[in-house]
């Protein structure tokens, strides 16, 4: 039996827009194993980003639990949370969140400086196919190879897991098809559990499991049976 | 264009703390222009007004006696309007409970009412009557020094002769708007007062009658004053005239001037420090505005507003952004401006002080910081017009960054990446990251010099009174007197030591220049009063040959070694050639110093002297002192530490409402720059930081990330700004100049270190106020968005 890395009971979410309440999420159970690949579907606002969010402590919940390894992420103080963001935890970005006065480099660099285990910023792009643009700076890379830049950037501390938001929503399909690859062989070689969002309903093939949301519910979790590889999709 | 109107008034809203922050730089520039100017206008309007009403004379001239048969002689040199014969003395006071000196300059009117020129403005009570001699009338700064009240009295040793005199009118005049006593380092209203007797009672008193010793006269517009002077000097030779001269060269007169001078400096500089770091200010803010608002620029104008109408948009935002400080400055320049007149009136006397604010002082100031603020805009402004809606709606291109010439020097490989990102930002901005260190430094140049004030005084005091004079007392006599009284004083118990001293009034000469002056003969050998050097070291007195203050040189033009002509205008009033044999460095007058043995040649008298320096025992100096004030031969006593007291007592308040001042306008500059700049980084920034958040940093690091740009610039600003504050320093004592005073150019440590720890300061604040809106970053949100 593979170790539990996350444990979510009963989470609940509520926060106001102006006037208006909004359930995120209303009640919802779910598990990430070590070394498993989830991808977690559902339409937009279906509370897909609000869960990834509490997961990766960036967000807190109206009620329920997150308990990552054991320890309770919703009882967790700042101070902790940022803790747990800096040594365990990776995440990529729709929109990449370079920072854009530092190198590809640099910006992993950025990371690997204050973290516990690091590996080199270059193996980090070489992981993600980038040697030949280590020293180009943001806005002199594709949004692809940004990506990817993020990514290098999100597993270089050696995380136990990595979050994804929408790792492909800026790109086109080719590019995108390039992220995916980047992240299938993270998850393969180091072992790294991987929760990706989606609303695209071709990417579920890739994973181990797939968790569709649904109006802040999880409306049902299927097992791939036959893992595609990221080469193979296509949308 | 209500809905833009509505628009405009949340974004204000939305942005209170820089607007803020702007208008205090605004008010700051508005409020130090107006107090300057309308002081300034206040204060020459006042004066006119006074002059006018009181009909102050133009040309004045002290004599030794002629007789009342002269005035029909003076009164047909061509061009004088209105002549008046005066006579006037020197008198030692006497005032019961302040037993320290206390010298009094007399001066008669009319026995028939009113003087023709520098009429009286009777504040209380009235004019002495002629046919008493014992009544007196003392001007207003005197009076309220002592708490005199109408009755009181006070005695006078008048001529040798002590006499008690009543109080029955307390006055001002034109012609002593400023009562200074000459030779003062500054006004000392408690041991020098005017005082008024009728004609007939000091005639009485110095066997004037039938005679006068003090001429003023009036001029015909359009007259030369030279001509007049020429003429008077010649008519009053014979007479032991000493010279005529304006109203440039009358004391009073000459400090407000000076005063004017003053006000006149401050506000070229000020105001537009000022308005120059609001302008700056102005554009960063509009610039970050216009570009965070591309799109809604976009929309407006795809739903038909035209450039024109985008344009006026934007700067109806500007100028409601200044308007609050425009009005907050007008109305703190006023209050300030009153204040300021109300301290001018401690010493410069008018009957009362009529503050002007001319309209077009008014619209100057508003027009000049819309103008600015708008020039400061232009750029931003024309971009947001012009932007095609198709372009505007597009996101901006991401930043482009470079590796930075700091990490090409090497050190590079040893930089942190926060530390990279703050150089490469730094950087990327060259200009904007210049104008905030340049505004920072402005903010710390204000306070060194408003600091500078008091060091250089302190210093001209240190100068003055302790390398120069070492003396602790000087008393001077009636008229030159035998050296002999030099020997009596030595044996004075009490008396330590004793030196003498000769000052004659002279006139001196070179090619087409010359100055009226005097010469002060000192002992060769002496060590109380020195004449030093540009290094404080003492210039041995020589033989023949005559020491001049160095701005005196400069005046006349000459150069050691020259020969100038000496024209006494005392005694004898022989004519001299006498060699320049050394410069002297002096902040206080402008004279000539030689051996006393070599200015007695010069005047073809024995061996004269005008006074003492002495060096006292303190149990004794008391009883010394009323001794002097006693004996009829003595017509004045100095102390110095009365003098050296007196200069803080009468400069404290002045000092502490320019350094309050300054303070408000340093700290508003370095709030105004760096709470803005700080609010745009972060504004600029809060992706990035929050990013930066996100992977794990804390917000003591991320805080650093920004605000260790800000204290980069705040450090850098620094010494820049004590260079400003410096050249400012310079600049400002270069302008004050003038034979009457030299500003030495003194800057204190303490000055500097209060002027950085006050940017610190201000720099601090703003970075605590942005460090709090740090800690509330919200990072889901600024994640979920593109830029």
């Amino acid at each position: 039996m593979k170790e539990n890395f996350f444990q979510v009971r009963d989470l609940t979410k509520v926060y106001r827009m102006g006037e208006v309440e909004v359930h995120a999420l209303r009640g919802v159970n779910m598990e990430l194993y070590a070394g498993e690949l989830v991808v977690l579907l559902g339409p937009s606002g279906s509370g897909k980003s609000t869960l990834l969010n509490i997961m990766g402590g960036l967000d807190t919940a109206t009620a329920g639990i997150v308990a990552y390894r054991g320890k309770e992420l919703t009882q967790a103080t700042e101070k902790e949370l940022t803790e747990y963001r800096r040594f365990h935890v990776g995440f990529v970005f729709q929109f990449y969140n370079l920072i854009s006065s530092l190198t590809a480099r640099e910006n992993v660099a950025v990371v690997t400086e204050i973290a516990a285990n690091p590996m080199s910023p270059e193996k980090a792009l070489d992981l993600v196919g980038l040697t030949d643009r280590l020293n180009h700076f943001p806005a002199q890379l594709s949004g692809g190879e940004q990506q990817r830049v993020a990514i290098a950037r999100a597993i270089s501390k050696n995380p136990t897991v990595l979050l994804c938001d929408e790792p492909t929503g800026a790109l086109d399909s080719k590019t995108g098809i390039l992220v995916l690859q980047a992240l299938e062989r993270i998850n393969r070689e180091l072992g790294t559990a991987t929760a990706i969002i989606t609303h695209n309903v071709d990417i579920a093939g890739m994973a181990d499991r797939v968790i569709h949301l649904s109006n802040g519910k999880i409306a049902e979790v299927s097992k791939n049976k036959v893992k595609k590889s990221a080469s193979e999709l296509q949308w | 264009m209500k809905a833009l109107h509505l628009k405009l008034w949340r974004e204000i809203w939305r942005m209170k703390g820089q607007v803020f922050a702007i208008s205090m730089v605004v008010m700051s520039g508005v409020a130090t222009f107006i107090l300057f100017i309308s002081t300034m206008h206040s204060l020459d309007y006042t004066r006119s007004k006074f002059y006018r009403d009181y009909n102050f004379a133009d040309v004045f001239v002290n004599l030794k006696r002629a007789p009342d048969s002269l005035k029909d002689k003076i009164q047909n040199i061509p061009g004088v309007r209105q002549l008046e014969t005066r006579v006037s003395a020197q008198a030692k006071i006497d005032i019961q409970g302040f037993s320290e000196n206390v010298t009094g300059k007399i001066v008669s009117i009319p026995d028939d009412g009113h003087p023709l020129l520098n009429r009286l403005y009777i504040r209380q009570g009235r004019l002495p009557d002629p046919f008493k001699d014992n009544e007196v009338v003392i001007n207003e700064t005197f009076a309220q020094a002592h708490g005199f009240k109408l009755g009181d009295q006070l005695a006078a040793v008048i001529n040798g002769k002590w006499k008690r005199l009543t109080i029955t009118g307390i006055a001002l005049s034109p012609e002593f708007v400023l009562v200074m006593k000459i030779g003062a380092m500054t006004p000392d209203f408690k041991r020098f007062g005017i005082l008024w007797m009728s004609r007939k009672a000091i005639s009485k008193a110095y066997d004037m009658d039938g005679a006068f010793n003090d001429v003023v006269l009036s001029l015909y517009a359009g007259v030369k004053e030279g001509d007049v002077i020429r003429e008077l000097d010649n008519m009053l030779g014979p007479y032991g005239g000493f010279g005529a001269y304006g109203r440039k060269n009358q004391m009073s007169h000459r400090l407000l001037s000076e005063e004017m001078k003053q006000l006149r400096t401050s506000s070229r500089i000020y105001p537009v420090i000022f308005i120059c770091v609001a302008a700056f200010l102005l554009n960063v803010v509009m610039s970050r505005i216009i570009n965070t608002q591309r799109e809604q620029i976009a929309i407006l104008k795809a739903f038909g507003y035209n450039d024109f109408a985008v344009g006026v948009h934007y700067a109806q935002m500007v100028i409601m952004i200044i308007a609050a400080g425009v009005v907050a400055g007008i109305a703190a320049g006023i209050w300030l401006g009153k204040m300021m007149g109300n301290m001018y009136m401690e010493f410069y006397r008018f009957p009362v002080f009529i503050y002007t604010l001319h309209p077009e002082v008014l619209i100057a100031a508003v027009s000049v910081s819309v103008l600015s603020a708008l020039a400061g805009t232009m750029h931003s402004l024309w971009k947001a017009a012009r932007q095609p809606p198709a372009e505007a709606m597009r996101p901006e291109a991401p930043a482009k960054y470079r590796v930075t010439l700091i990490e090409k020097t090497g050190i590079g490989p040893w930089l942190t990446q926060p530390a990279r990102i703050i150089a490469r930002n730094m950087e990327r901005k060259p200009i904007r990251t210049f104008l905030s260190i340049v505004g920072i430094a402005v903010s710390c140049a204000t306070m060194v010099s408003s600091g500078f004030f008091k060091d250089s005084v302190d210093f001209m005091v240190k100068a003055q009174y302790v390398f120069s004079q070492k003396e602790d007392m000087t008393i001077s006599f009636i008229e030159p007197t035998s050296y002999r009284a030099l020997y009596e004083l030595k044996q004075t118990p009490g008396i330590h030591d004793a030196e003498a001293f000769r000052s004659v009034p002279v006139k001196l000469k070179f090619g087409h220049r010359s100055y009226k002056t005097v010469i002060n003969g000192i002992e060769p050998e002496g060590r109380l009063h020195l004449v030093l050097d540009t290094n404080f070291q003492s210039i041995p007195l020589p033989e023949s040959g005559i020491l001049l203050t160095d701005y005196l040189g400069k005046i006349l033009g000459v150069q050691v070694g020259d020969v100038l002509t000496v024209e006494t205008l005392e005694g004898a009033k022989a004519i001299r050639q006498v060699p320049v044999v050394a410069m002297a460095k002096q902040y206080l007058g402008a004279m000539g110093y030689m051996n006393l043995n070599a200015l007695n040649r010069l005047m073809q008298e024995g061996n004269a002297i005008s006074g003492a320096y002495l060096v006292t025992d303190s149990p004794y100096r008391e009883k010394l002192f009323r001794s002097f004030v006693e004996m009829p031969r003595v017509a004045d006593v100095f102390i110095r530490q009365n003098e050296i007291n007196n200069i803080y007592e009468v400069m404290a308040k002045s000092m502490l409402y320019f350094t309050f001042i300054a303070m408000l306008m340093a700290c508003s500059i370095a709030f105004g720059v760096v709470y803005n700049s700080a609010r745009i980084s972060l504004s600029e920034r809060s992706r990035e930081l929050s990013s930066l958040r996100v992977l794990g940093y804390t917000r003591g690091e991320i805080a650093y990330i920004l605000l260790g740009e800000l204290a980069i610039i705040t450090l850098a600003a620094i010494p820049l700004g004590f260079f400003i504050g410096y050249w400012l320093c310079a600049y400002v004592a270069n302008a004050l100049a003038s034979d009457l005073f030299r500003v030495p150019l003194i800057i204190e440590l303490k000055t500097y270190t209060i002027a950085a720890a006050v940017v610190i300061f201000s720099a601090v604040f703003s970075g605590w106020i942005v460090r709090r809106k740090l800690d509330h970053l919200d990072l889901v949100e600024v994640l979920k968005t593109k830029e």
